[in-house]
């Protein structure tokens, strides 16, 4: 059971709480240093255009890979993999 | 299966709900689609904190309420299409959608300019950050710095200290004496100029630079502080967020896959409609933002009018029009007002990556003359973003024009393509 207006999810293994309503890319820069993926050349990127275009905060979300963190909203027990 | 509607409004920002009820209201069995889990778009977008706001509640429910049904289909992103039906991809399954006419309030991006650290994390939209906090992004007690230009960066840093973030500055490009001569006319749109004030009360204490842009921005593995230039001479704010957007840019590839005629007359193509916001391709209506940047007034009026003539109803559109043209006015004025300082184009240094999903550099796109080369030498633009993002940054760069759209519209499961594909019969 999730507290009132709460929802738990679990990112890189890190369990995490995000407000009712949050979307992955709230979870995931809860906890870490608000880092994604890794760029082709290994560089650190996270999210910037918040509405699906950009695809740089794209994530694994159980078991299912490049999904964009931004547009997908928090759900309980997810689990959410980053550098996917 | 395909699910047959008389009307399939694509996108549930202002423009589309408009669309939607119009429609409706004439009896039509009217589809609602966005890629987005809720409706109001990007302007009424649901906020984990504060609810979602009035005008879009107000919108939503009058859907009920109309004599046709409306069926609101969350969670639909648009693969491809043809003038009659649409390839839409939902969290679990492909589903085709017919219709007998379509109105396409696909709405705008942001314009990003490149500029050395741009790719850092922490340096997002600034309509970006203002979507990720209302989604619950933390910025509580965070340092942020806004800039860009325009109207937006002062909704963002509303929006962001409402969520508890220590907003240090807003930097916007146009000059002070432009900014003053916007404001001088506002008292022409009421509702802007108090939607202004109340802004400015919100914002008070918070540095508004004029003629002020972000030049680098620093950090190692995310941001920790930005250059600004500034007319009274360079600044360096240690920072842990940097929102900065630069205006918006109409969304037309799926116009562009339909066949709809676009209007190059700026740099960033929009989709042309004739008074009655038909596009050139049969049945096919477009409204709002992707018709040309003119903000939420212009986006209510032309959806509300797209939704009558789709539904077969031009009078109920046509005696919409003096309000369209008058609300369309406004888009002259931000153009006129926030027109980008030709310095904002040159920040990019050889080594700056422009296409972020390929970590292509600037150097690397030199003596390059068209999209397509570029993208078979250097696999510039042929990411995840499919060229939003670089493509609209090489546009505005002057270096060469967005390479046009190819279906999938987005990435795509496989089970999806093999549901078949309308945009190739």
């Amino acid at each position: 059971m999730s507290a009132a207006g709460t929802v738990r999810l679990s990112v890189d293994g890190e369990p995490v709480a995000v407000p009712a309503g949050s979307s992955v890319a709230a979870a995931v820069a809860s906890v870490a240093a608000a880092r994604f993926r890794r760029s082709v050349r290994g560089e650190p990127r996270a999210a910037v255009c918040g509405m699906g275009v950009c695809f740089e905060c794209r994530v694994r979300i159980d078991d299912t890979p490049h999904q964009r963190a931004c547009m997908t909203p928090a759900r309980e027990g997810m689990q959410v993999s980053t550098d996917d | 299966m395909t699910e047959r509607y008389d009307v399939l409004v694509v996108g549930a920002g202002p423009a589309g709900l408009a669309a939607a009820r119009a429609a409706a209201s004439h009896g039509a069995r009217v589809g609602l689609l966005d890629a987005q889990a809720r409706h109001g778009g990007q302007v009424w977008r649901h906020d984990v904190l504060h609810g979602t706001p009035r005008p879009a509640r107000i919108a939503f429910d009058l859907l009920a309420r109309t004599r046709g049904h409306v069926e609101w289909l969350p969670q639909h992103q648009v693969i491809s299409a043809d003038h009659r039906t649409l390839l839409v991809e939902t969290p679990r399954a492909a589903v085709r959608l017919s219709c007998g006419s379509m109105v396409l309030a696909t709405g705008a991006r942001e314009l990003l300019l490149p500029f050395p650290g741009w790719t850092l994390p922490g340096v997002t939209g600034a309509g970006g950050i203002q979507a990720l906090a209302k989604q619950g992004w933390p910025v509580r007690g965070k340092r942020v710095v806004v800039a860009g230009s325009g109207p937006l960066l002062l909704a963002a840093a509303a929006t962001l200290r409402r969520h508890g973030a220590r907003v240090l500055g807003i930097c916007e490009q146009a000059p002070a004496a432009a900014v003053a001569a916007f404001a001088m006319q506002l008292w022409r749109w009421p509702a802007r100029a108090v939607q202004a004030a109340v802004l400015r009360t919100r914002l008070a204490g918070i540095p508004y630079r004029c003629g002020s842009f972000v030049r680098m921005a620093h950090g190692r593995d995310a941001l920790c502080g930005v250059d600004v230039d500034d007319p009274h001479g360079p600044l360096h704010i240690p920072c842990d967020l940097l929102a900065v957007g630069y205006g918006l840019v109409p969304n037309v590839e799926l116009a562009s896959m339909l066949g709809c005629a676009l209007d190059h007359t700026r740099i960033h193509p929009c989709v042309r409609v004739d008074t009655l916001l038909r596009t050139s391709t049969a049945n096919v209506y477009a409204a709002g933002e992707s018709c040309g940047i003119a903000g939420l007034a212009a986006a209510r009026i032309e959806g509300s009018m797209a939704g009558h003539a789709a539904a077969g109803f031009p009078a109920a559109a046509t005696a919409l029009l003096p309000s369209r043209q008058r609300a369309r006015r406004f888009a002259d004025l931000l153009a006129q007002h926030f027109a980008l300082d030709a310095r904002t184009r040159t920040l990019a240094g050889a080594d700056t990556i422009i296409c972020r999903c390929e970590d292509v550099t600037l150097a690397a796109l030199d003596g390059f003359t068209d999209a397509r080369a570029a993208r078979l030498a250097t696999r510039c633009g042929m990411g995840a973003c499919q060229g939003r993002i670089c493509g609209t940054t090489l546009a505005e760069l002057d270096r060469f024009p967005h390479g046009g759209t190819r279906p999938p519209l987005f990435p795509a499961r496989l089970a999806t393509l093999a549901t078949g594909d309308p945009s190739t019969p």
